[in-house]
């Protein structure tokens, strides 16, 4: 495409479809601890 | 839902409820003030004649073909259809814990939530005989999730550091016949560190948390001893040595404050790396606005000015080959956590709790010592499932500032216990934080946007 450049292959919808398996750490969002964004975070799911 | 913004010189367009990321041009930027579903098979006269004043009609009848064409994909105005998953994890187990070894602290920085390391509640030291009620707790708790996590957190964990290694000795213990595996984390200042203490961490601790505030007269403005002494000279040689003799297989990072003090922070996250740290979480610091250290609204415009300094700085690092990783500014655009647990973040009341010294249990560390948000006692057995309930049931769609903002899958809507604390209720989003957090997010994706350019060109 000439004016959009899209640059990942978007997977929210696909991810939520199979995903919700818990195994991922927890991740506390605030100033006084990580505050990791989640969405850094990595799927631990077994395949 | 959309967002878009302009940055660095780029033009970028975030699909939120996708999670796609576009890099347009001026005309699509424009063009989307103007257009969203349902379209038309060809770009409205309307649209046309109000753009060709700048642009040619050509060109804007292609674009919308380019838009209409990633609306089809679902990557472009996706549908927000995951308020049904919201209710998938209610009554997690709890896999993770926070232990308040010591609610005492060798340092008096004046900024600590933790009132100096007391919680306000006296100071104390967590006995062995709690800390392994804390892990049967856990283990009992934890279903079937095999990994749990445990934080040994303060005050200062280190004055209590026999009692440490000896609850990492039961839950070692009790591994194998509770077929679960520990992963332990240490958050320390540095003080009392020896170095036993850092070969043990080195061997025990699958992360550990430093904890500096960057340039030596930031630091030692607001970490100072009792006597008001800084402590920058004593935390910085052993943090080092620590982080030397560290395997690559096991996690650390320093992780810093800054304040109204120091709005210019791109200059402790850079003296922290040219320290020789690599790993860096620095963060603002959240306290009463009528602190004279505290951040307020009229900070934002120099906070955000600061972060594209600080995104240009660690761009130029990178250029020259050299890594380092800011925490706020690492974001996976391709692989990170299924939706559904973007929905609900740090989990707190529901996955993760906190353990103070006298075996009463919380949502997370920082409700520790809020009488209403006691969840229970590990020395009475006792358990709030209704509390926990509602924790669970904490998540974007419940939170109405969430709701309608486009960084929700990023954020996961913030922290409940600053909601509570700072905005009343931990439904409601913390506003100072938001502005924040979303300026981060912009920097961030516009960052991994141009890397994985880069890679693909
Ligand atoms: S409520 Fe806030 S401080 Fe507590 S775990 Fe969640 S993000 Fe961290
Ligand atoms: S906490 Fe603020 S930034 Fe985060 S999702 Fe909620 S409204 Fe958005």
């Amino acid at each position: 495409m000439k004016h959009i450049k899209t640059i990942n292959k978007a997977n929210l919808k696909k991810s939520a479809a199979k995903g919700g398996c818990g195994k991922c750490q927890a991740s506390c969002q605030s100033a006084c601890k990580t505050s990791c964004t989640v969405a850094n975070q990595k799927c631990e799911r077994e395949a | 839902m959309i967002h878009k913004y302009k940055l660095s010189g780029y033009n970028v367009l975030l699909d939120t409820n996708s999670g796609g990321v576009h890099i347009i041009d001026d005309l699509t930027y424009d063009m989307l003030d103007n257009v969203q579903p349902p379209f038309e098979d060809k770009c409205p006269d309307s649209i046309i004649n109000k753009l060709s004043k700048v642009y040619d009609k050509e060109e804007i009848a292609e674009c919308y073909n380019e838009i209409v064409s990633l609306y089809n994909d679902k990557i472009l105005f996706a549908e927000d259809d995951y308020e049904k998953f919201a209710l998938t994890s209610v009554a997690s187990p709890i896999k993770a814990m926070c232990l308040h070894i010591a609610h005492d602290c060798n340092l008096r920085c004046k900024y600590c939530f933790a009132s100096t390391g007391d919680y306000k509640e006296g100071r104390m030291l967590m006995s062995l005989e709690t800390g392994k009620k804390a892990i049967d707790f856990l283990i009992e708790k934890s279903g079937d999730r095999k990994f749990l996590e445990v934080d040994f957190f303060g005050g200062e964990p280190t004055l209590n550091f026999e009692v440490v290694k000896q609850i990492v000795e039961y839950a070692r213990s009790r591994e194998s016949e509770a077929n679960k595996k520990f992963r332990f984390t240490i958050t320390t200042n540095g003080i009392l560190l020896t170095d036993d203490m850092i070969e043990y961490i080195n061997k025990e601790m699958n992360n550990v948390v430093l904890s500096i505030d960057g340039r030596k007269e930031v630091n030692d403005r607001l970490r100072v001893r009792a006597d008001g002494s800084g402590s920058y000279d004593t935390i910085l040689p052993k943090f080092k040595k620590l982080i030397a003799a560290r395997g690559n297989d096991k996690d650390w990072y320093v992780r810093g404050t800054y304040t109204k003090y120091n709005l210019d922070f791109s200059n402790d996250v850079m003296h922290l790396f040219d320290q020789g740290f690599e790993q860096i979480s620095v963060e603002p610091v959240m306290a009463d606005p009528k602190m004279p250290y505290a951040i307020t609204q009229a900070d934002l415009p120099r906070i955000f000015d600061e972060y594209e300094e600080l995104m240009k700085k660690i761009t130029e690092v990178r250029k020259a080959g050299k890594f380092i990783n800011f925490f706020h500014f690492m974001l996976d655009l391709d692989q990170g956590p299924c939706a559904i647990k973007r929905l609900r973040g740090c989990g707190c009341g529901n996955e993760y709790v906190a353990i103070a010294p006298n075996g009463d249990v919380y949502p997370c560390h920082q409700f520790v010592g809020i009488e209403d948000y006691k969840m229970g006692s590990l020395h009475d057995g006792s358990f709030n499932d209704e509390l926990k309930n509602t924790f669970a049931a904490a998540h974007v769609y419940s939170k109405p500032e969430c709701k309608k903002c486009w960084a929700k899958f990023f954020c996961s809507g913030g922290c409940n216990a600053n909601n509570y604390i700072y905005a009343g209720d931990i439904h409601n989003a913390y506003k100072l934080s938001c502005e924040i957090q979303k300026k981060r997010l912009e920097c961030a994706i516009l960052m991994k946007a141009l890397t994985m350019l880069d890679t693909a060109e």
